[in-house]
């Protein structure tokens, strides 16, 4: 994986010891099927570390209260934990302040905060709104339902073979009618990681605000937002070893602030009065409604968890799975892996000649390894490679060689029954 | 492999979606319907020719998974020259099957060869895949053009 800041670590990488590290991992010790687990849908969802199942126990046990609101002693510590965990996010992005730092239930809710909040409030019809080719859903349907209100319409940078987004057709499409970027940083469907900070830098160049889609990025590389120079950036805690029902959408500051509220509600007010709403300050004026404070306090366990181990220690460690899977898989016979950009995330998308991806999932099930088999939400890109459908082994930095190996055997099995 | 994916995957299902019968389109039916599971992108368009309320001729066309394409297949094969009425109780039978709501060993029914497909009913995600063709089929009889499994 290729190195996309400069931010120092700020914490002390550990010897990586991945034998202690799955002793972490309560699920790794499953059996389905009467067979050890091998769990490679990580891009779909990671496991959870036992730090972060602890965590969210300790606050129900023995913290629970609401936040924000009541005088009483643990409403104070509670507040002190989910606005803490507010702090080791805008540490975890390198974030300027924990002012930028707004909770969402996930990447989707980030996207539509900035749909509504600033799509809403500033494009016109006529604009253009740029995405890539292969984004997920996410990062489609939202905008096109914006299209829909207000007559914006939405171009699409193609893609190459490989992969890749096509860079001079993305120069060609910033014109003076294009309003905003949006952008995955990593494609879950491919792996591909894209040139995201020169891919903004181009954007700015012509005064155009870059959304990053940072769900397959932020759990498995070092992150800089200030580096990157994103507008906004969104991602998920379920996939960063966190709790589901929670992610994280950072804005600069001046971008929040211009930034219209999505839902009203208790939380996000200044004051009320029947004649008019003043709303409260950054972040909070886009959080209505008492929040998901278990899943942030989680959140923060699993980010201190992930820092622990150092986020260049899992990216080395993911991509020696990866550079080890692309070996192992492409040797498979009548096996094409799809997304071949030579910068790539932990995902290895693939089709077997002759065998459904379904086939595929149920069989591999058989033999205790989890994939996942489909359009992983991404019915443009399979389209782009014309495909309906693709198997998808994704890794994560508690995954081991021999589950690779135990993933290709089960392959080999899988078109025996198939010829 | 295991015993449970032989349950699953019987001969005769990898010989169906190997070699599909009926695999081609209708130039004039008098009905078709084209089936969608949006879930996993599998479709399946039947084709009908219904003369005096019997099935003279019923094709299929489409891409899916193994299961998917063996129960079209098999269903063309199994309601042709059958009545409009009888591809109705069939197609209820064959549904709740796959569905578990049929116990085939227990429960009289009219199924014959397509109890192949009664272990589906322990593979919940596998449900809709044994059931787009039948869905798009009965849709067609209702002379309803597009269906979805959802």
């Amino acid at each position: 994986m290729k190195a996309s800041t400069t931010k120092e670590p700020t914490v002390t990488p550990i010897p990586f010891e991945l034998e202690k590290i799955r002793a972490d991992f309560p699920m790794l010790s499953q059996t389905v099927n009467g067979k050890p687990l091998v769990y490679l849908d990580n891009a779909a969802t990671s496991q959870k570390p036992r730090a972060v199942i602890d965590r969210i126990m300790r606050y129900y046990t023995e913290e629970y209260a609401t936040v924000r609101r009541s005088i009483h002693k643990l409403s104070e510590k509670a507040t002190l934990a989910y606005e803490g965990t507010r702090k080791r996010i805008a540490q975890f992005l390198n974030a300027p302040s924990e002012r930028n730092i707004v909770y969402t239930k996930g990447t989707t809710e980030g996207i539509n905060l900035v749909v509504h909040g600033f799509g809403g409030k500033f494009l016109q019809a006529g604009d253009e709104i740029l995405i890539g080719a292969t984004e997920h859903h996410a990062n489609i349907v939202p905008w096109q339902m914006l299209c829909a209100r207000n007559g914006a319409k939405l171009r699409v940078i193609p893609c190459h073979e490989t992969g890749e987004l096509m860079l001079d057709e993305y120069e060609k499409l910033l014109t003076d009618k294009t309003k905003i970027v949006s952008v995955q940083y990593v494609s879950n469907a491919l792996g591909t990681i894209h040139p995201i900070k020169q891919m903004i830098a181009l954007a700015h160049a012509k005064g155009i605000p870059f959304l990053v889609d940072g769900a397959q990025a932020a759990p498995h590389m070092n992150v800089n937002v200030q580096d990157l120079d994103c507008d906004w950036f969104v991602f998920s805690g379920h996939k960063a070893c966190g709790p589901t029902g929670i992610g994280v959408l950072y804005g600069k500051e001046d971008m929040l602030n211009r930034m219209d509220p999505f839902l009203g509600g208790g939380d996000m007010i200044e004051s009320v009065t029947f004649e008019k709403t003043t709303y409260a300050p950054i972040p909070h004026k886009f959080e209505a409604g008492t929040p998901a404070i278990a899943d942030v306090i989680g959140l923060g366990a699993a980010l201190e968890y992930l820092s622990g181990i150092g986020m260049e220690n899992i990216a080395a460690q993911e991509h020696a799975l990866l550079e080890y899977g692309t070996e192992v898989l492409a040797a498979i016979p009548g096996l094409r892996i799809i997304g071949t950009a030579p910068t790539k995330a932990a995902i290895i998308s693939f089709t077997i000649r002759g065998v459904h991806p379904h086939d595929i999932g149920t069989l591999l099930d058989q033999e205790g390894v989890a994939i996942r088999a489909g359009h992983h939400c991404a019915q443009p890109a399979m389209q782009r490679f014309c495909v309906p459908a693709t198997a998808r082994a994704s890794f994560s930095f508690y995954n081991k060689k021999e589950e690779i190996d135990v993933l290709a055997a089960a392959i080999k099995k899988t078109i025996e029954v198939f010829t | 492999m295991s015993s449970a994916t032989n349950e699953l995957y019987q001969q005769v299902i990898l010989d169906h979606n190997k070699n599909p019968r009926n695999f081609k389109a209708l130039d004039h039916p008098t009905c078709m319907c084209e089936g969608h599971n949006p879930l996993c992108g599998d479709h399946v368009t039947v084709f009908v020719n219904l003369e005096d309320e019997t099935l003279k001729e019923i094709t299929f066309t489409g891409d899916g998974c193994s299961i998917c394409k063996a129960s079209a297949s098999l269903m063309t094969t199994f309601l042709k020259g059958k009545s409009r009425t009888d591809a109705k109780v069939i197609f209820d039978e064959f549904h709740k099957m796959v569905k578990g709501e049929l116990n085939v060993e227990t429960t009289p029914h009219h199924l014959g060869r397509l109890t192949v497909f009664q272990n589906v009913s322990n593979y919940p995600v596998r449900v809709k895949c044994a059931s787009l063709a039948w869905h798009a089929m009965n849709s067609a009889l209702d002379r309803v053009t597009v269906t979805s499994t959802e």
